[in-house]
C-alpha cells in the first residue's frame, strides 16, 4: 500500500479536538468558556482555529477565575446552554471546587434540573510540570454523587466519551492525560461514533491476571502486559474509561476470569479509585480470588518536579511487571 | 442612559404590600413552630427584609431570573412562591418543591426563574452571571437578579462576578442586602468601606445605594437598574440599607446586636412605614389592614395544615435523582 493510501492516523489531542469541533457544529447550544481558548488557541492547543469558525461568541475568552467561569457554566447549563469549560490544566479545578460539589453535583437530586456542562481539563504527569500542573484530581470529584468522572486512555474513547459527555445532561468531568496528547495515535472509523459512559472496556484480552486501570497507565499495562506474555503470562487489561460511575460487570467477569487483580492507577495510592475497585472486587468477587488485591500506584505525596523523583512517583512498567511477578506466585 | 420607571399604580401598591405581609407572616408562624420544636428545619429569618425581598423580585418581569439566599424566601413570593411551598419543604414533606432533600428556603422552581440556593454564599452570583450569559447568547431580552448579604461580599466569587459580567456586559443586578449582621459579624470587621456599592468602581459598573427599608425607592430603583440591564446597559451592583431583626438562625438569640440599634430599626419597619404610606395615598385604611391581616393569616393557617397532613418521603427516595437518566 502507498502512503498516500494509507488511513490518517489522529492523536489523542487531535481526537479531543475532533469531538469538541463536530459537537460544537452539531448543536448551536454547546460553547466553550475558558482562559486563552480563543485567539491563543488554548495553552496546548485543543481550540486552535475555533475563534475563527466559530467565533467570539461561542469561544469565550475568560479572565482568571476559575470559580466564576464554572459558576457561569452551571448557571447557563440551567438555561438550557451546554456549556464546556476548559480549565487550562486541571490541577486549576480546585479553584472551581465549591461550585462543582455544591451547586452542579447537587442541583437534580433537589430540582430535578438537567445540568449539562462539561469541565475539562489536562490532568496527569511525566512532563516534569511539579507540583501544580501534574496532578490526577478523579479522585476527589468521583466521591462526590451527582457528577460523572472520565477519564479516556485510548484515542478513540478521547473522541467517543467527550461526545457522549457533552450530550449528557448531569455534570461531567473530563480528565484528558496530558502525557498521551502527541504519544499515541490511532486510526479512528470515519463515521461518527459516541461512546457509552460508564462502561468498561477490556482493551487486551487474558487468562492468567487482571490488570484494572484508565488513564495514561492503560499504555502502560498493555506494555507490562506484552513483556509478561514474553515470560509466560497471560495478562488482561481493563480499562474503566469511565472512574464514576464503575462499570463493576466488566470489572468482576474478568476477575472470574482470571482469579487475580492489580489495581493500577496514576493517583495517590490511599482511597484512590483502584483502591475502591479493590473494595467491590473484594466484596463481591471474593470466591473468585486465588491471590490478593494488589495496588500499584503513586504513593501518598505530592506530584514532584525533579526527573528521578517523578519517575519513582509515577508507576511504571517494571513496577506492575514487579506486581505481575508477585500475584503469579499465588 | 437615563431610565425613569413608571411609578407603581395603586394595584402594584398593594400586591407588594400583600407579599410583604405574607411573607411576614409566613415567617411569624415559622417562628413560632421552631420554637414549640414542631419543625424539622432550621429557620433563617428575613423579618426587617420585606421592602428590598418584595421590591427588589417585584422589579423583575417575567421570563427574569432570581437567586434569593437561604434568607430571601419572601424575596420568592412575588414570583409565585405560595405559602403551602414554603411550609412543605420546612416541614420535610414528600409534596415539597425539593421532596425533602433540601432544609428550610432552598427551594427553587426554575419555570418562575427562582434558583435553588446552596449555602455557600455567594455561590449563586457565578449562577446567575452565566444565565445572564445564557440570555445575551440567545438575544433574550431577560435579566438575572442574584442576591446575597454584605458579608458575602468578601468572598472571591463575588468579584469574579462583578468583573466578568462587567467585561461582557451582561444583564445582571446583583443585589446585596446589607442587613448589618454576617452570622454575628458586623461589616467594619469584614470591610473599610462604609458602603458595599463602592466595590461597583472597581468594576466600572454603576454602584447605588438604597434605603432597604423603604419599598417604594427599592423598587424604583432596582426597577432602573433591570431596564438598564434589560436594554443592553450592562450590571449594576445595588446595596439596600437595612437590619436582620433576627438571629443568624432560629437558635441564635443574636446577643451581639444591641438593644438600641433594634429599637432604631423598629422605628423604620419597612411594613409599617408602607402601611402608613398607602394610608396617606388614600389606598389603605384601618379596615384594610384587618382584612389583611385576616387574608394573610387563613392563608398561613391552611398552609401549615396542608403541610402538617402531607406525608413524608419514604427512606429509600434518599437515592433517587441523584442523576438525570
Amino acid at each position: 500500500m502507498s502512503t498516500a493510501n494509507k488511513p490518517k492516523e489522529t492523536s489523542y489531542i487531535e481526537a479531543i479536538s475532533q469531538a469538541l469541533w463536530e459537537e460544537l457544529e452539531r448543536d448551536g447550544n454547546v460553547f466553550m468558556l475558558g482562559e486563552d481558548i480563543g485567539y491563543y488557541g488554548g495553552a496546548f492547543k485543543v481550540t486552535e482555529g475555533f475563534l475563527d469558525k466559530f467565533g467570539p461568541e461561542r469561544i469565550i475568552e475568560m479572565p482568571i477565575a476559575e470559580e466564576g467561569f464554572i459558576g457561569m457554566a452551571i448557571g447557563a447549563a440551567l438555561m438550557g446552554m451546554r456549556p464546556i469549560v476548559e480549565v487550562q490544566y486541571a490541577d486549576f479545578i480546585s479553584c472551581g471546587w465549591d461550585q462543582i460539589v455544591n451547586v452542579a453535583a447537587k442541583m437534580h437530586y433537589r430540582t430535578r434540573d438537567a445540568v449539562p456542562v462539561v469541565i475539562r481539563g489536562p490532568s496527569g504527569g511525566g512532563l516534569r510540570a511539579g507540583p501544580f500542573h501534574s496532578q490526577s484530581p478523579e479522585g476527589w470529584f468521583a466521591h462526590v454523587p451527582g457528577l460523572k468522572v472520565i477519564v479516556p486512555g485510548t484515542v478513540h474513547d478521547a473522541k467517543g466519551l467527550l461526545k457522549a459527555a457533552i450530550r449528557d445532561d448531569n455534570p461531567v468531568l473530563y480528565f484528558e492525560h496530558k502525557y498521551l496528547y502527541r504519544r499515541i495515535k490511532e486510526v479512528l472509523p470515519e463515521e461518527e461514533y459516541v461512546c457509552h459512559i460508564g462502561a468498561a472496556k477490556v482493551q487486551r484480552e487474558g487468562s492468567d491476571l487482571t490488570i484494572v486501570t484508565y488513564g495514561a497507565m492503560v499504555q502502560t499495562a498493555l506494555q507490562a502486559a506484552e513483556k509478561a506474555q514474553a515470560g509466560g503470562v497471560s495478562v488482561e487489561v481493563v480499562d474503566l474509561r469511565t472512574v464514576f460511575p464503575i462499570d463493576k460487570d466488566t470489572v468482576l467477569n474478568s476477575v472470574a476470569k482470571t482469579s487475580k487483580a492489580i489495581m493500577l492507577y496514576e493517583d495517590t495510592r490511599t482511597l484512590g479509585i483502584g483502591a475502591e475497585v479493590a473494595a467491590i472486587i473484594a466484596e463481591e468477587g471474593f470466591e473468585h480470588l486465588d491471590g490478593p488485591i494488589i495496588r500499584v500506584s503513586a504513593p501518598d505525596a505530592p506530584v514532584p518536579f525533579s526527573p528521578p523523583l517523578e519517575d519513582f512517583f509515577i508507576p511504571q512498567v517494571d513496577d506492575v511487571i514487579a506486581a505481575i511477578d508477585r500475584l503469579s506466585a499465588y | 442612559m437615563d431610565i425613569k420607571p413608571i411609578e407603581p399604580g395603586a394595584i402594584e401598591l398593594l400586591d407588594m404590600y400583600y407579599y410583604m405581609r405574607l411573607g411576614r407572616a409566613i415567617e411569624e408562624r415559622l417562628e413560632l413552630e421552631y420554637k414549640g420544636g414542631k419543625l424539622p428545619s432550621a429557620i433563617y429569618l428575613g423579618r426587617g427584609q420585606e421592602a428590598i425581598e418584595v421590591g427588589a423580585a417585584y422589579a423583575l418581569e417575567q421570563g427574569d431570573v432570581l437567586a434569593p439566599t437561604h434568607r430571601d424566601m419572601i424575596s420568592q413570593l412575588p414570583r409565585g412562591l405560595t405559602a403551602k411551598e414554603v411550609f412543605t419543604n420546612h416541614y420535610a414533606r414528600a409534596n415539597s418543591l425539593t421532596r425533602g432533600k433540601g432544609e428550610a428556603n432552598y427551594q427553587g422552581d426554575l419555570k418562575r426563574g427562582l434558583f435553588a440556593t446552596v449555602s455557600m454564599l455567594p455561590d449563586f452570583y457565578p449562577v446567575a452571571t452565566g444565565a445572564a450569559l445564557a440570555f445575551k447568547l440567545r438575544g433574550e431580552k431577560r435579566v438575572a437578579m442574584p442576591l446575597c448579604g454584605e458579608g458575602a461580599t468578601s468572598r472571591g466569587d463575588f468579584h469574579e462576578s462583578l468583573n466578568i459580567a462587567s467585561v461582557l456586559n451582561l444583564p445582571v443586578v446583583f443585589v446585596v442586602i446589607n442587613n448589618g449582621f454576617a452570622y454575628s459579624t458586623p461589616p467594619f470587621k469584614e470591610m473599610k468601606l462604609s458602603d458595599v456599592a463602592e466595590r461597583a468602581h472597581a468594576y466600572a459598573i454603576p454602584g447605588v445605594v438604597v434605603d432597604g427599608n423603604n419599598i417604594i425607592e427599592c423598587y424604583l430603583e432596582v426597577k432602573k437598574a433591570v431596564e438598564r440591564a434589560r436594554d443592553g446597559g450592562g450590571p449594576t451592583l445595588l446595596e439596600a440599607k437595612t437590619l436582620r431583626m433576627r438571629g443568624h438562625a432560629g437558635h441564635d438569640a443574636a446577643k451581639y446586636v444591641s438593644k438600641e440599634l433594634i429599637r432604631e430599626w423598629a422605628q423604620k419597619d419597612p411594613i409599617d412605614r408602607f402601611e402608613k404610606h398607602l394610608t396617606n395615598q388614600g389606598l389603605l385604611d384601618e379596615a384594610g389592614i384587618k382584612d389583611m391581616t385576616g387574608r394573610v393569616t387563613q392563608e398561613v393557617a391552611e398552609a401549615l395544615k396542608f403541610a402538617e397532613e402531607s406525608p413524608y418521603p419514604e427512606g429509600q427516595e434518599a437515592v433517587t435523582d441523584v442523576y438525570r437518566e
